[in-house]
């Protein structure tokens, strides 16, 4: 196949996939389970990238003990619960693995 | 209220702290497609025309090595498939938009985007100008990753493997999720997609991650179910 045309063709189903809902919703009739299961979306998608990163980092397991990534991230959803802010999250959790890296001799 | 530019803006300065562990693989990506020798052109109109990373990252290996256009069509098709979930969990806060809105919106709907503007609309404020903060957020990483895939392309990366700020995308969505746990159900549907989605690791094409995010919207649903009074 073409280059082009393929690039094309995938660019195309890419985007007939992320349009899909966003224009059938008001040409289907949607049943009370599935817009009762819309709410849990964005948790378990975000939840299923992000957790296994702390566990598996780079999608490698290499046994335990466990990474800096995890202790990272356990601090890290500890600020995110009691503070809810975005920034000051990502940052401790920043601070917390690159600390960790460093007393444990990471490259 | 927050008027149009103040919205748009508001949505480019969140979207700000993912490009930390955007850009890297942006420019991996730009020097992953010139090593598979893609030419010049090609590589950038890739991240313009599919604008999707893990797909780009799987499609520039199989065209590299060979691969037949169709499969490689079928394989970026079932990657993707997670948008349909973005879609539809974006669908009703989009329906009062003309169609304009709607495709320009749908082509920037990246995980990241998602991430970042889902949870706006999930909080408190007036529905008629989110549109404008999606679009800040949206633009802010499309930009981000037709710069990053062009110096990827000219520069090259020297990236090491374990390089640590890709750690904050995870960082990113445990700070946008776990302030939205809000009851037992939520939490539930949280803990079991992670816990899938760690254990379905090894299934080929992010499927594992399409099954942990089914698993734990079901499981929402049932904790939801057995609340009732």
């Amino acid at each position: 196949m073409n280059l082009w045309l393929l690039l094309i063709a995938a660019g195309l189903a890419t985007f007939a996939t992320r349009l899909s809902f966003i224009f059938l919703i008001e040409r289907l009739r949607v049943p009370d389970w599935f817009r009762r299961s819309l709410r849990f979306v964005p948790v378990a998608v975000l939840s299923a990238i992000a957790l296994p990163e702390l566990i598996a980092p780079n999608a490698t397991w290499n046994g335990l003990p466990l990474q800096p990534q995890f202790y990272a991230g356990l601090l890290a959803i500890l600020v995110a619960w009691r503070t809810k802010n975005v920034l000051l999250t990502i940052g401790t959790g920043m601070a917390m693995l690159l600390a960790l890296r460093m007393l444990l001799g990471a490259p | 209220m927050r008027t149009k530019s103040q919205e748009f803006w508001k949505g480019v300065q969140d979207e700000a702290p993912i490009l930390l562990g955007v850009v890297p693989f942006g420019l991996l990506f730009g020097a992953l497609a010139i090593n598979a020798r893609l030419p010049v052109p090609t590589a950038q109109a890739m991240s313009m025309i599919i604008f999707a990373g893990s797909a780009q990252f799987i499609a520039t290996q199989m065209i590299g090595a060979g691969v037949s256009g169709l499969v490689i069509l079928m394989v970026i098709f079932v990657v993707n498939l997670r948008h349909a979930l973005y879609s539809a969990s974006m669908a009703p806060h989009l329906r009062h938009l003309p169609p304009a809105w709607k495709f320009l919106l749908s082509y920037l709907l990246t995980d990241e985007a998602y991430a970042v503007a889902i949870t706006h609309y999930q909080q408190e404020g007036e529905l008629d100008r989110k549109h404008w903060y999606f679009l800040g957020a949206g633009l802010t990483l499309w930009s981000s990753w037709q710069f990053s895939t062009a110096a990827g392309i000219f520069v090259g990366a020297q990236i090491p493997q374990d390089w640590p700020l890709s750690f904050v995308l995870p960082l990113t969505f445990i700070a946008l999720v776990v302030p939205s746990l809000k009851d037992r159900a939520g939490t539930a549907a949280a803990c079991s997609a992670g816990m899938v989605g760690l254990l379905a690791l090894d299934l080929p094409l992010r499927t594992g991650l399409l099954l942990a995010a089914l698993i734990g919207i079901l499981v929402g649903l049932a904790v939801e179910k057995r609340q009732e009074p």
